[in-house]
């Protein structure tokens, strides 16, 4: 791809033009001078073609081609089929393209809410932890703990918690609180949704929080003096202070938060295992039920490119949106 | 500065949810280790009826719990060690040069950064299995090497990234002022900048290691039962007839201590390290 031949000219050239009041004897050096970034980033780029740019490669020349089960060990003789597997993910009449339309929207709804309640939770905990009082350090630590717990350990937590018969959600609705009285099954049919949701907002929210709390510490304190010395209540400074200096942070927050959600994959595959409820079939689950299950590797690379120029769509119009703000500002 | 009691109150509105919202996971997760099998299979009790610290014990038995934790070990140190000496040497180029394909560069290692890890499994999963067909031997399909390959996907581009960010927050007179006195490029590195850029690579290094120890994905299909990573391990309590809970929650706890650790000891090396990449 041309991002392969960008850095493999970056390797090859060298600047030809001397460097400015360069003298006769000290031109050797110099020209080192010039090679060195070349050198230091070598292997970088070495690992960065092994890891990132032939992968890429390989797999958008899979998505042409009809990588089913008898080809895996032998993709090159795999029969070419130009734009067919493209074909069958967007054609949503038949049930592999209707059930890619559905996991894309459902995963749409979903990040938006992660992404949305995680924002909002850890924003609100970084504003209140703010100021000093006492027990700020014992929650500042408490609140980041689910982040730095290992995935699986957090979600499997959540598989026992959900449990129909013997989780504490049900205990808790049914015979503590009893808001129902037939325990809900929370891991099979439409609550899959929901404890997809709850479960990613619960390892999420702490990242948004890290952030946040760590932008706030960058504000200076003299403008929330100055506002308080005009008369501004806290509620206000919060409002103008807070927010507006903010929304660098928030806006790189938001992207992140939303990438990383978008292509989830621990939380569904730890709660549900391989083959998740429809309510909870997540995009990236959806690719690895073609590639590992189904064994449809064409299939799956496809939607893996789409997914791909998907995400490279929202953080380019984020990054034109992101320019039009600091513009109008 | 003054705070008004609608403040205090607003405060407690929003921590009290959020303290149970986080703390109660953690409270099942301790508890459940620390009841018998029969306790865990019945309803869930808040406190346990009885106290055992058997599930510590069995986890190590019933799963090779040792070996997938030497497993992660392994792997997730041996990427961070590459991820962190690539990356320092190609952020100190960033950072300090400007040459040609720099932006190129940059921007290449910037967004394979953002796409999703599917991406890269599908092609390196196909390229791995053919080059161990064509060599005859098993070297990187389900092996350690090659789960560090695919590890260094997500570790390499967050470390060049996060690193050139943090060098370029540490001034350059600093490593100018070297080379006048007569240091080489690598003179000014090594005696200059990194040991200002030390928390960033703590950082970047506590990061990569985070991620690797709990990553999911890759391990699920790129290893087999002698290389298999602590995060599929886990999974092996449930069995078709059973799930041991109890020893669930204890090996979860086992897996998650000595991260959240030292997670927190080095916590605000991290803070700083993710600050200074989000707002260049």
């Amino acid at each position: 791809m041309s991002s392969t031949l960008v850095e493999l000219e970056a390797v090859a050239t060298v600047p030809r033009t001397p460097a400015s009041g360069a003298q006769k004897p000290r031109r050797k050096r110099l020209a080192w001078g010039r090679i060195t970034p070349y050198l230091l980033i070598l292997p970088a780029i070495l690992f960065e073609l092994l890891v990132h740019v032939i992968p890429m490669v390989v797999g958008v020349w899979m998505s042409f081609i009809q990588l089913t089960q008898f080809y895996i060990t032998n993709w090159l003789s795999a029969p070419f089929v130009g734009f067919d597997n493209f074909k069958i993910a967007l054609d949503f009449t038949n049930p592999l393209g209707a059930q890619l339309a559905q996991s894309f929207g459902l995963t749409l709804v979903f990040t938006i809410l992660t992404v949305g309640f995680s924002w909002l939770f850890g924003m609100a905990a970084s504003i209140v932890l703010q100021r000093k009082f006492r027990g700020r350090g014992l929650l500042r630590t408490l609140f980041l703990i689910p982040y730095a717990i290992p995935a699986y350990a957090g979600i499997i937590t959540w598989k026992f918690i959900l449990q129909r018969d013997t989780g504490l959600l049900n205990e808790l609705l049914v015979n503590n609180l009893h808001v129902v009285n037939d325990a809900p099954f929370w891991l099979i049919g439409d609550n899959a949704f929901w404890s997809l949701v709850i479960v990613s907002v619960w390892q999420q929210w702490p990242f948004a929080f890290l952030m946040t709390m760590a932008g706030m510490q960058g504000i200076p304190e003299e403008l929330y003096e100055a506002a308080a010395i005009d008369g501004a209540s806290v509620w206000q400074q919060m409002r103008h202070i807070t927010l507006g200096m903010m929304r660098p942070i928030n806006s790189v927050l938001l992207l992140l938060l939303f990438l990383w959600t978008f292509r989830e994959f621990n939380t569904p595959f730890v709660l549900f295992g391989a083959r998740p409820a429809d309510s909870a079939n997540l995009l990236v689950v959806n690719i690895y039920q073609s590639s590992f299950i189904q064994w449809n590797f064409g299939l799956g690379a496809a939607m893996s490119v789409l997914l791909m120029l998907f995400l490279i769509i929202v953080a380019a119009l984020w990054a034109l949106w992101n320019r039009k703000v600091q513009r109008d500002a | 500065m003054h705070e008004p009691r609608s403040f205090k109150i607003f405060r407690w509105i929003v921590l009290v949810p959020l303290i149970v919202f986080t703390a109660v996971p953690l409270y099942v997760m301790l508890t459940a280790s620390l009841k018998p099998l029969q306790d865990v299979q019945g309803p869930w009790e808040w406190w346990p009826s009885q106290f055992t610290i058997q599930p510590f014990i069995d986890i190590w038995s019933t799963v090779p719990l040792g070996k997938y934790f030497v497993n992660s070990l392994v792997v997730s140190t041996v990427a961070t060690i590459f991820s962190v000496i690539i990356a320092i040497f190609a952020s100190y180029a960033i950072s300090r040069y400007r040459f040609r394909g720099r932006g190129a560069f940059s921007g290449v290692v910037l967004s394979t950064q953002m796409f999703p890890g599917i991406l890269f499994l599908l092609p390196l999963f196909i390229i791995f299995v053919n080059i161990d067909r064509a060599l005859g031997i098993q070297f990187l399909y389900q092996t350690q090497a090659g789960l560090i390959v695919t590890y260094l996907t997500f570790t390499l581009p967050f470390s060049i990234w996060m690193l050139a960010s943090y060098m370029d927050g540490i001034p350059r007179d600093l490593d100018e002022a070297a080379r006048v006195d007569g240091t080489t490029a690598m003179g000014a590195l090594f005696r200059v900048v990194l040991p200002s850029a030390r928390p960033g690579i703590i950082a970047v290094a506590v990061y990569s290691f985070m991620t690797a120890w709990g990553e999911i994905l890759f391990a699920s299909q790129m290893t087999n039962n002698e290389t298999r990573t602590l995060s599929i391990g886990l999974q092996a309590y449930s069995t078709e007839i059973n799930v041991y809970w109890n020893q669930v929650m204890a090996a979860s706890l086992v897996v998650s201590v000595p991260i959240v650790v030292g997670f927190l000891i080095l916590q605000r090396y991290l803070v700083a390290g993710l600050t200074a990449g989000a707002v260049k």
